[in-house]
């Protein structure tokens, strides 16, 4: 163990300097992207220094416990590891459309590249995205005033931000690990990878796996206690059940995750033996443990994007969700059977026919209640009064690719084809294949549908239109390719190959990535081009689309209080049905005095400290972990004495603002569903011919 | 003085708010140690696949002292019982509906205090004797698996026994009266949910490695 007050740490580790030392086009690259991320960060204080905005970013976005600004601020801290991940996918296709007889970047390199892309395309993207999507809509959704426990959730913020920026530290300071996204020992052991690299990738796992468990039990509490009177949960709007379940998938797919990323750690610090080859180690615990969690992780992520495929379905086609009922059943069908499948991910491994045979029944099995939902979606739209808008895009283009990546994922259920087939390009095809039209189009698609709720004016229809067709294309161009490369027996995660037939392919997937990066440049295009055009696209009344379920009843954006009364709920669907019977924006007679929790800094500490804690763990400086701890210890402990309390928002206040808002809605002459992408619709649905049920 | 008949806490007839609160906040607690104990069951079935890793070195056999794993289950079974003591206080030796909490509940928390301290010396004797003699987590998989399981109990207890100084400590300043009684009914929770962890840990640990 090294001595020393830094620990491991030296000039050496900076990465940003290694292309100095030796200028190949290998150390361009790693110092090159070490570079961006000092550039970025440079960049970014000194914006907020010449604009002054360090007190606002601090006082009502960090400190601040409003659900609203915090859902915002996990897609943002998505988006921007969205970014990286992109980046590193277009640098591997890069790598692999040249790699024949070897490749431009080093075989650690490309190690390095995909271990980082899986980890924070599940962890840092896919994860704060679904929890980003559910902290915007859940609470508008019951009707709820927040979460149930506010300073929680912005301590869960803080816990995932942490693990991100370890992620990013990891760039500019030292090495990420090789051991790819599950970091299987024994490789990741300390006999084999005595670097900091795995140490980076446990401590974001589990300091961010702390802060997803957290959100999990938060989201289930208030989902479960904070609902308004009247929604009982078979009344609750889809999105809601699919974000309950997922809660719930979360509180109980986690602890083994944490658990074997602990003893992990326990190996490489501390000489334990549970995942080594010496001495009674048995890394198979390690698979199934990390599988246990990998798979339900999997629905986890899926879920809510299914939910958001049900509100949208149901919205763009002006008509009630068919099959309200078998979606709920097929949700939860698919959370039982999702933990009863994690084998599936190691058939080669040495387990016996019959286990395989058991395992892989069970994971055709899963296929089924998925089928019902893509019918359910199906059977919404037809005969509905259908508008082609930016989400419906994404929904078509998700019928088609995820039904082809489904139907991979059944020819590899089957344990006697997973065989052939196993760690080769076919499975990354099959991943990408269900994770991007699955998971992130139905991100996108949500964005695009709720953005304007939230900053209250619409984003382009046009510039969206385009980047759907643009991800539907970039995605099928990358990675329809990978398929064939699979069956052709191309190994996935390969630095380099010798069989030329490869090439073609390989290079015809480098150019869809091209396209991938184009998307997303897109999508931050759309953003900037609406923020600009934000007076023509505004729908400060609340309601652009015509939408059905209780987020849409408020002004756009909402007050911080979401709702000035509870609204009542007697059927599914409250909000279409108030607007039906013409009694949405009637005038309420009695207000009562509101009470919110305060800002806090907690949540920032938190943030501060467990980054400083996984840093200093990772290059062993023990005395700076050891003031983490006391620090956050203190912290947390010096918070419970504080006697709390909360701002009291007089009823007057909440009566005018209210008032105001259902006087405009109610004298503003509505938009029909022809005009909903012009610049009259401000949010005021007029009612449209009614669709046959 | 009231007769209280139903179960859980006394909140105050004009607390209907804290009384909402409570339910919420309690039934949260509740989902975390379901969560827990997820935890604590990954680490169980991992401890019994490594049951025969010996790798040549001492087994259960020769490194368990069932006289001190009694004394610790002793200490930690009275331990709940005066924790229970406690919650039983808080709700039938309080004046009328006052919110302040009655001196008795802090007396039976320093007296599980002990009980918990009591625990956690035996525990932390027999671990270093254990490595004394030779038998580290780094020998072979059995001890780093049966180091990690009763550790991790260990490190919930002493977690827990620095959570109840800390509420000793609220009780008597006597200034958090509306969230106090609610912090004791979890803390009760959690201690009430170690016992059982422990039951489990005596159960399928120590007395299965003596068969």
């Amino acid at each position: 163990m090294a001595d020393g007050i830094l620990g491991r740490l030296s000039v050496d580790s900076l990465a940003i300097l290694h292309v100095f030392k030796d200028p190949t086009v290998n150390n361009m690259v790693d110092s090159g992207a070490a570079g961006l991320v000092v550039i970025g960060t440079v960049l970014g204080v000194l914006i907020l220094t010449v604009t002054g905005l360090w007190g606002r970013l601090f006082r009502e976005w960090l400190f601040s416990v409003d659900h609203k600004k915090i859902g915002i601020m996990y897609i943002v801290l998505a988006l921007i590891m969205l970014a990286r991940g992109i980046a590193e996918g277009v640098v591997m296709r890069w790598n692999q459309s040249a790699a024949l007889g070897g490749g431009p970047l080093d075989p650690d390199h490309v190690g390095q590249l995909f271990s980082t892309h899986g980890t924070i395309m599940i962890f840092f993207v896919a994860m704060p995205m679904i929890f980003g999507m559910m902290n915007l809509v859940v609470p508008l959704q019951i009707g709820a005033r927040d979460m149930a426990f506010p300073v929680l959730n912005q301590i869960s913020l803080g816990l995932t931000a942490a693990g991100a920026a370890l992620l990013m530290i990891s760039l500019v300071v030292g090495e990420f690990t090789t051991g790819g996204w599950t970091a299987y020992p024994p490789f990741t052991g300390a006999v084999f990878s005595p670097g900091v690299g795995p140490d980076y990738w446990i401590w974001a796992i589990l300091i961010s796996g702390l802060g997803s468990t957290l959100s999990g039990l938060n989201f289930a509490v208030t989902i479960y206690k904070e609902r308004t009177p009247g929604m009982t949960l078979m009344r609750m709007p889809l999105f809601t059940w699919t974000a309950l379940v997922t809660s719930i998938l979360v509180v109980f797919a986690l602890p083994p995750l944490t658990a074997c990323a602990a003893m992990l750690a326990l190996d490489r610090y501390l000489d334990f033996h549970f995942f080594t080859n010496d001495l009674g180690g048995n890394m198979m615990i390690y698979a199934n443990l990390f599988w246990m969690f990998g798979h339900p992780e999997v629905y986890i992520l899926i879920l809510p994007a299914y939910g958001v495929f049900s509100e949208i379905s149901a919205t763009y086609s002006a008509k009630r969700v068919y099959g309200y009922e078998s979606l709920v059943g097929a949700t939860l069908c698919i959370a039982v059977v999702s933990f009863m499948v994690w084998v599936h991910h190691f058939f080669t491994m040495g387990n016996s026919a019959t286990l395989n045979a058991a395992f892989g029944i069970a994971t055709l099995l899963i296929s089924i209640p998925t089928g019902v939902k893509v019918y359910d979606w199906m059977a919404t739209l037809y005969r509905g009064r259908i508008r082609m808008s930016v989400p419906i895009i994404y929904l078509v283009g998700f019928f088609f690719l995820f039904v082809i990546g489904g139907l991979s994922g059944v020819m590899l259920a089957n344990p006697t084809i997973d065989y052939q087939v196993h760690n080769s390009l076919f499975l990354v095809a099959h991943f990408h294949n269900v994770i991007i039209p699955g998971v992130l189009f139905g991100i996108l698609a949500g964005i695009h549908y709720w953005f304007p709720k939230y900053f209250g004016f619409r984003l382009s229809e046009g510039l969206g239109k385009l980047t759907a067709y643009l991800w539907i294309i970039g995605f099928s161009v990358t990675f329809f390719p990978l398929y064939g490369l699979g069956l052709m027996g191309m190994p996935r995660r390969s630095a380099s190959y010798q069989d030329p037939s490869y090439e073609p392919l390989m290079q015809v997937a480098f150019y869809g990535s091209l396209i991938v990066l184009l998307a997303f440049l897109m999508v931050a295009v759309t953003i900037i081009y609406s923020i600009f055009n934000r007076h023509r696209l505004s729908v400060p009344l609340g309601d652009p689309w015509d939408g059905r379920t209780l987020e849409w009843w408020t002004p756009a954006p909402p007050p911080p209080w979401n709702f000035s009364a509870p609204p009542p709920v007697s059927e599914i669907d409250a909000f279409a049905a108030a607007k039906e019977s013409g009694d949405a924006y009637v005038p309420v007679t009695k207000y009562e005095p509101i009470e919110m929790p305060h800002s806090t800094p907690i949540g920032f500490i938190v943030l501060f400290c467990t980054t400083l804690i996984g840093f200093a763990l990772t290059w062993w400086i023990w005395w700076l972990a050891l003031a983490g701890v006391v620090i956050l210890a203190t912290a947390v402990i010096g918070r419970s004495f504080g006697a709390g309390g909360e701002i009291v928002i007089s009823a007057e206040e909440v009566a005018a603002q209210d008032a105001r808002w259902r006087d405009m809605a109610r004298y503003q002459v509505g938009v029909t569903r022809d005009d909903e992408t012009s610049s009259s619709n401000i949010g005021r649905a007029a009612p449209d011919i009614v669709a046959a049920e | 003085m009231t007769t209280h008949l139903y179960p859980g806490l006394n909140l105050g007839e004009a607390h209907g708010e804290d009384h909402e609160r409570s339910e919420t906040v309690v039934f949260g607690f509740w989902v975390f140690l379901m969560s827990d104990l997820i935890f604590f069951g990954m680490l169980f079935a991992t401890y019994l696949v490594m049951r025969d890793s010996t790798a040549g070195g001492p087994g259960p056999k020769e490194l368990f002292d069932l006289t001190s794993v009694s004394l610790q289950t002793a200490a930690l079974l009275f331990s709940s019982l005066t924790c229970g003591m406690a919650t039983l206080a808080m709700k039938h030796d309080e004046k009328g509906d006052s919110p302040v909490v009655p001196r008795s509940v802090g007396l039976w928390l320093v007296v599980t205090l002990c009980f918990g301290l009591m625990f956690l010396f035996f525990e932390i004797r027999d671990f270093l004797e254990m490595f004394a003699a030779g038998s580290t987590p780094m020998r072979s998989g059995w001890m780093s698996a049966f180091t990690a399981l009763v550790g991790l109990h260990g490190l919930h207890i002493t977690v827990g026994l620095i959570w109840i100084m800390v509420l000793i400590n609220q009780i008597e300043m006597k200034s958090l009266e509306g969230v106090i009684k609610r912090r004791v009914m979890i803390w009760a929770l959690y201690w009430h949910f170690l016992d059982i962890i422990w039951i489990g840990i005596f159960s399928v640990v120590f007395l299965g490695g003596m068969l």
